[in-house]
């Protein structure tokens, strides 16, 4: 089905930000009926590129050319008129309309008192029967699954007569079999003489969906090829630059019982339970891995340990002494160090200088402030320490916390939690949209920390990354968390469909490890 | 036409604000004196005149940015803290009340001790004034603009009803005003024949304190963190419900300052027009400083030699004072407008 003349044409596209070049003389080019895969490092110009393409910002030069006709620089009306569409990877959705008010949502005129539902009914109706993409126009967002609110964002790019779909990130809030689910659509979608454009860092992704790949690195197309033509680990090394980090675990020694949760139960002020007879043991040097679809209670597990969030009864013990009422202050004061899942707004402070955000939650320390005096020569000495040995780039102590990359922001909240020692770590997404480099190395930070005799868990939902650091796995589903499950003995398939909701998978796993 | 945020703000563009904002309030009173039918040119040189024109309109000019410092400094405080202190004008009247209770008669102290301990009574009355609605704040969401806003109304409703009964100085011929201060609660004249009092120093020294409070200082940290943050700073155990109400004390306390240093330093009665919105004044000077508390010495000149040079020009021109008035509004306006395009570009299509 590919045919002569690309359907999409960017062509030697520049975009400079002061001294930054986000793209330098990209080319890229978009046939009916492929899919592309684009990746990069955080930072390679991937979104800048897409904004681009979309008018959001205007291209110092170069031209975009679709279907053979240029588009317009800087105007995001032409580029949906010419049948762009995007799905992004957080919805945008007005949760309580329905299917077809969201999908019909800015395609009516403005000013008409009749709204053509019956049309736009059948018009969903046949777009969804030719693409098998199974929802039910009458029924409300908030009532659908992740996966569903994803069919949604494409049915209503295909509403809109989208002939070129772009996807950003789109399986990150997915489970394995959605995510299959959703391959199926896209196959689906280019047979029928779509393109589309799927950014990713997931390599095993790229390898099973994309007909092409383009690689970008600090702005400028590293490589092109057909997907058939390479493997996972090429497109790997020309990401980064060079060979990945190998991160290796051994397992250690369990130690000690640092941190036990009993039974424990929570809700919050309207009466809605947020944890249900949650049970868990840390020991030292031991990874536990939280498994889970985004929604099901992990940010309210996170609130308890981070000691934002009081449970309602069931215990809380750390290092053998129960915590009635758990604080921020008073689990940072018992060596429980936190990194948050919202590293922009919850972990740092953006108008905040590098160095105040490292005192954050320190300050209050001897060796850091007396009589009230904030001690800033200490201070300063600890964050250049810091800085230099988790190479957190940043322009200087005090440079705004806010420029900073989200790798760095990272690193810059790793530091100060790692460098105090805690015993337990708590770490909520530690890699959600960080780079091959950046997410190899929080990895080696955490392993290392574990080694010396911490305890850590870890909240994700990148099952590739529990796989490869947690010694067992608890999968969070509804608020309450399921027996310890060993994950040498289990498959992403099956951990799958536990998150899903299906207890007998937990069941015979649990079963499979009791007969061995 | 639409905004783009601005990829980097250099500090030149940040200078701007305050002086870009002075240059369209001045356009804008332009604009208002021609239509009085006066000339603009002569207006300003008037306006110069009669703020820094002598030794006597310097020392006006200077005795009236010592409220305007104070309050300043109080909205500067509490801002940074994001907590919306407009009440400022019924705590400086709270600080005026205390040290007219105090200092009349009830007690006497040798000076050295007596104007310290006045101004620390004032400052006791605002912040605790501004304690009540900081609570209400913390413990359940009420919107401090409303509360404290209302608030001052009750203070002067409160100071109106003193002055005219219980307060009211049988001496002052029928004047609505308490009785004056005794001797040893007056602050002194730092130049002869001038009505400039020591308030000044004090004023000075309190913006020190307020700046080296800010900058180096855990207490300074914590209120900056919750003011950029709650979030964060929840999350990194601050007692953000402690940072904010002792901001609020130390916010109440400065426009308790100011109260006690009208009292003492100029008035010496306490009267219903000690402050002609000093209290409100100081959020215009606070903003203009980008709620630095050394910039607050700056735009509280800036805004004293605007209203008492606008007073004397509209004087000799027969025009209407409030073109004071005026100019200190837009000029707020156009801080507001100016800070917006610090962070964002206008962007026409």
């Amino acid at each position: 089905m590919i045919s002569e003349r690309p359907l999409l044409s960017l062509k030697a596209i520049t975009k400079t930000f002061g001294t930054l070049v986000a793209n330098d003389n990209i080319d890229l080019e978009l046939n009916r009926g492929e899919v592309l895969a684009l990746l990069g490092e955080n930072g390679a110009g991937k979104t800048t590129l897409m904004n681009i393409l979309f008018g959001h910002y205007r291209a110092d030069h170069g031209t975009i050319e679709i279907d053979g006709s240029q588009l317009s620089p800087g105007s995001p009306k032409e580029a949906l008129q010419a049948g762009l569409g995007m799905v992004h990877q957080h919805f945008t959705l007005a949760d309580n309309m329905t299917v077809l008010d969201n999908i019909m949502l800015g395609t009516e005129p403005l000013f008409s008192l009749r709204r053509h539902n019956s049309e736009a009914i059948t018009k969903i109706k046949r777009l969804s029967e030719q693409y098998e993409i199974d929802v039910n126009p009458n029924s409300k967002v908030n009532t659908l699954s992740v996966g569903q609110r994803q069919r949604v964002e494409i049915l209503k790019a295909l509403y809109r007569d989208t002939r070129i779909l772009i996807l950003d990130e789109p399986t990150a809030v997915l489970t394995p079999q959605e995510s299959d689910h959703l391959f199926a659509t896209l196959k689906l979608l280019v047979t029928e003489g779509l393109a589309i454009i799927f950014i990713t860092h997931k390599l095993r992704e790229v390898m099973a969906v994309s007909d092409r790949c383009l690689v970008l690195r600090h702005g400028k197309t590293i490589y092109q090829c057909r997907t058939a033509d390479t493997t996972a680990h090429k497109l790997a090394t020309e990401m980064v630059g060079g060979e990945l980090p190998k991160v290796l675990r051994k397992k250690s020694e369990l130690g000690k019982s640092l941190f036990e949760l009993n039974n424990i139960n929570a809700s919050d002020r309207k009466g809605h339970q947020l944890l249900r007879d949650l049970n868990l043991k840390l020991h030292a040097g031991e990874i536990i891995g939280i498994a889970g679809v985004s929604g099901n209670g992990q940010s309210h597990l996170a609130d308890l340990v981070s000691g934002l969030l009081t449970p309602s009864s069931g215990q809380l013990v750390l290092n053998g002494i129960q915590v009635d009422k758990p604080t921020p202050l008073h689990m940072l004061r018992k060596g429980v160090g936190r990194i948050p899942e919202d590293r922009t707004a919850t972990g740092v402070i953006g108008d905040m200088t590098v160095l105040e955000n490292i005192a954050l939650e320190k300050y209050w320390k001897k060796e850091y402030s007396r009589f009230g005096m904030l001690n800033s020569r200490t201070l300063a000495n600890h964050t250049r320490k810091l800085t230099t040995s988790f190479d957190v780039r940043c322009g200087g102590l005090h440079s705004s916390a806010r420029n900073m990359s989200g790798g760095n922001m990272q690193k810059l909240i790793l530091s100060r939690v790692l460098s105090e020692n805690p015993q337990v770590i708590l770490a909520n997404q530690p890699t959600w949209g960080l780079d091959v480099g950046a997410t190899a190395f929080v990895h080696r930070q955490l392993i290392d920390a574990c080694s010396e005799g911490a305890g850590v868990i870890i909240i994700s939902e990148d099952l590739d990354e529990l796989f490869s650091l947690a010694d067992t796995i608890q999968v969070m589903y509804q608020a309450s968390l399921s027996p310890p499950i060993d994950p040498a003995r289990t498959t992403a398939a099956e951990l799958g469909l536990a998150m899903s909701g299906h207890r007998d998978v937990v069941h015979s796993l649990l079963l499979k490890e009791a007969q061995s | 036409m639409r905004l783009e945020p601005r990829e980097n703000v250099t500090l030149l563009i940040k200078a701007m604000v305050p002086i870009s904002a002075g240059i369209i309030s001045l356009l804008c009173c332009s604009a208002l004196i021609i239509w009085a039918g006066a000339s603009p040119l002569e207006a300003c040189v008037l306006l110069i005149k009669g703020s820094l024109g002598s030794r006597f309109a310097i020392s006006e000019t200077l005795t009236r940015t010592i409220p305007l410092i104070f309050c300043g400094l109080a909205a500067a405080v509490a801002f940074r803290a994001k907590l919306w202190n407009i009440g400022a004008e019924g705590q400086l009247y709270a600080g005026a009340c205390i040290a007219t209770w105090l200092g009349t008669g009830m007690i006497d102290l040798p000076p050295w001790l007596m104007i310290p301990f006045l101004f620390a009574a004032g400052a006791l009355a605002g912040g605790l004034l501004l304690l009540g609605p900081t609570i209400l704040k913390t413990k359940f969401a009420l919107d401090e603009v409303v509360t404290t806003l209302l608030l001052n109304f009750i203070v002067l409703l409160f100071v109106n009803w003193l002055v005219f009964g219980p307060w009211k100085d049988p001496m002052a011929m029928g004047w609505p005003q308490a009785a004056p201060v005794i001797d040893s609660a007056t602050l002194g004249h730092i130049l002869a024949k001038t009505r400039l009092h020591w308030g000044l120093a004090i004023a000075i020294i309190a913006t020190f304190g307020v700046w080296f409070l800010m900058r180096f200082t855990t207490w300074g940290y914590e209120i900056r963190a919750v003011g950029h943050s709650q979030k964060a700073s929840h999350f990194a155990g601050i007692p953000i419900n402690r940072v904010i109400i002792r901001t609020a004390l130390i916010s109440g306390g400065l426009a308790g300052f100011a109260g006690v240093s009208e009292l003492c330093g100029l008035k010496g009665y306490l009267t219903l027009d000690l402050s002609p919105g000093f209290g409100y004044s100081g959020i215009v000077v606070a903003m203009l400083a980008s709620l630095h508390p050394l910039g607050v010495l700056l735009s509280s000149l800036f805004i004293a030699i605007l209203s008492i040079g606008a007073d004397s020009m509209s004087r000799s021109l027969n025009i209407s004072n409030y073109i004071a008035d005026v100019a200190t509004a837009v000029s707020l306006l156009a801080v507001l407008l100016s800070m917006m395009l610090t962070k964002y570009t206008i962007r026409w299509r």
